[in-house]
């Protein structure tokens, strides 16, 4: 008895100690992507083209499925608040629902499941066709010139779709709520421009996906630079992309809705 | 005589394992060198290793008089640039066309007008007669033609030190011949000194000045290719002639036949 309860807790114990120091591993690795950024900045065509490929690919999924997640709102919320007499207030509780919590925390996890993915599989793919040691042997640093237009392609690209993301939700809500379900046009805009805070509502959900955009970039490209240079190792790689950063992004929105609801001080 | 490459009492593993010992080698400038061995005798691990992509644990690699292990980053990448690397399969760029995989360097690493650059790329591709790819992808090239492009890459600069990794690895016959007078070509063109780290002993020996043989990790034999054709040491006959028996053995260790088909007690 005494063994199976010391077999577990030395589990749990190094399960622990490796995640501890895989997310001390990836924090460092952050370190060294801003270390060699200034070829991003210097050279700004390379993270453009990393938008493109991270931001402007994902717009399609992005959009739908805001729109989707929009209208599913607009139908729980309308069948919920009628039964208070209050109907009308839909707008508003669509609008904070996806600026607040939905937009930031959905588009990253969608992201981290489609540009995350892919960026990890690319980084790996260069790694075990020796492309990344050929370009260290032309004096080239594959993290300034390969990692770091990634990352900040991502870091860029996921606030602006968080922000198309709760644009497109609130259009599924006025669909679906004023278009089909008749609540009043005037009051579901009306009531929702009253309720909604710029910085409290707007510029806090910005921060989280901005949040979110290096969480995301950063474990995609760490999975992608450490991946085995296997077909096993770069599918396991991209996989515990998706993994570790949809953990992350629940847990660091916890912790920053945490300090936003107490005003940051 | 002036050395491009100097190895001296070189020790270098992976781990606990020591993958080469007391390594003494060195590549005068000028010369085509060839160090050959069987597969997984650290052939590869040297070149890595003249390459600063490793550091020696033991000993010292001096590249164009400059010991490897006392450089800091900077310094390391510095010497790089004149350095170029043929990868085992060529390792170009799968995301840049022919061209740009050619261009990468001088884009990279000059400031030269982009006129110029499309100039010296295209002189480049046509020295390995692969000017008429410039515009194809990598994928979209047969293996040779890949190694080709990898060529005119790696000498983008005008190296003063070209390390070729394999290049005659999954080559069909013209190819390979065309690889290596290529190989040879451009070591004299340039003025360069070549390393070439292979273990097709028929072809690189119609080409290279001088060889190394490579085994268990350590130096075994070393001479010219008159020399090591001529050579009677049992190591060397057997790797040139290609035969099965000799003292390199076809068989991995491991347990007896007896034992791997028999009962546990090695009864047949």
């Amino acid at each position: 008895m005494r063994g199976a309860w010391g077999h577990g807790l030395r589990t749990v114990g190094d399960t622990t100690l490796s995640i501890v120091g895989r997310i001390g591993a990836v924090v460092l690795f952050l370190g060294q992507i801003l270390r060699h950024s200034g070829t991003s900045f210097r050279r700004f065509g390379l993270v453009i083209r990393e938008v493109y490929f991270a931001g402007v690919q994902s717009l399609i999924i992005i959009l739908v499925s805001g729109l989707f997640v929009g209208m599913v709102l607009g139908l729980q919320g309308f069948e919920t608040l009628q039964s208070y007499g209050s109907s009308e207030s839909v707008g508003v509780l669509v609008a904070l629902s996806l600026m607040r919590e939905l937009g930031p925390v959905v588009s990253a996890l969608l992201f981290a499941s489609r540009a995350g993915s892919a960026i990890t599989a690319e980084i790996g793919l260069m790694k075990a066709t020796e492309q990344l040691s050929a370009m260290e042997m032309m004096a080239v640093n594959p993290l300034a010139r390969v990692v770091a237009p990634r990352f900040w392609g991502g870091v860029i690209s996921l606030p602006l779709l968080a922000v198309l993301f709760a644009a497109m939700g609130i259009l599924g809500g006025f669909l679906v709520t004023v278009v089909m379900l008749g609540v009043d046009s005037g009051a579901f805009w009306s009531q929702m421009q009253a309720a909604v805070d710029f910085h409290h509502d707007i510029l806090n959900g910005v921060i989280k996906s901005l949040v979110f955009g290096v969480a995301v970039s950063a474990i995609a490209t760490f999975e992608g630079y450490e991946a085995p240079p296997t077909a096993e190792g770069v599918s396991g790689a991209t996989t515990r992309t998706v993994v570790s950063s949809s953990l992350a992004i629940l847990a660091l929105d916890l912790l920053l809705t945490a300090f936003m609801m107490k005003g940051w001080n | 005589m002036i050395h491009q490459v100097e190895i001296r009492d070189l020790n270098f593993g992976y781990g606990e394992q020591l993958v080469l010992k007391g390594i003494n080698l060195t590549v005068p400038k000028g010369s085509l060198v060839a160090i050959m061995g069987l597969s997984g005798c650290g052939k590869t691990t040297l070149l890595r290793l003249m390459g600063g992509q490793l550091l020696a644990r033991q000993g010292s690699v001096c590249v164009a008089g400059q010991e490897l292990n006392h450089m800091n980053e900077a310094q390391l990448y510095a010497m790089r640039r004149q350095v170029g690397v043929l990868f085992q399969f060529g390792a170009l760029f799968t995301d840049l066309s022919v061209f740009d995989n050619v261009a990468f360097q001088m884009r990279e690493h000059t400031r030269l007008p982009e006129s110029m650059i499309r100039d010296l790329t295209l002189m480049k591709l046509n020295g390995v007669g692969l000017r008429g790819v410039q515009s194809l992808m990598p994928a979209e090239l047969s293996g040779g033609m890949a190694r080709r492009v990898a060529m005119a890459r790696a000498t983008a600069l005008d190296p003063a030190l070209i390390l070729y990794d394999e290049p005659f690895t999954g080559l069909d016959p013209i190819s390979l011949g065309a690889i290596g007078r290529l190989i040879r070509q451009l070591n004299d063109a340039l003025g360069a000194t070549s390393v070439l780290v292979t273990h097709d002993v028929q072809e690189s020996m119609k080409i290279v000045d001088y060889i190394y043989f490579v085994s268990d990790g350590v130096i075994v034999a070393q001479g010219t290719p008159e020399e090591i054709h001529a050579s009677a040491l049992p190591f060397v006959h057997q790797f040139v002639w290609g035969e099965a028996d000799g003292p390199l053995p076809f068989h991995y260790p491991g347990p007896t036949l007896r034992m791997d088909f028999g009962d546990e007690r090695g009864q047949a």
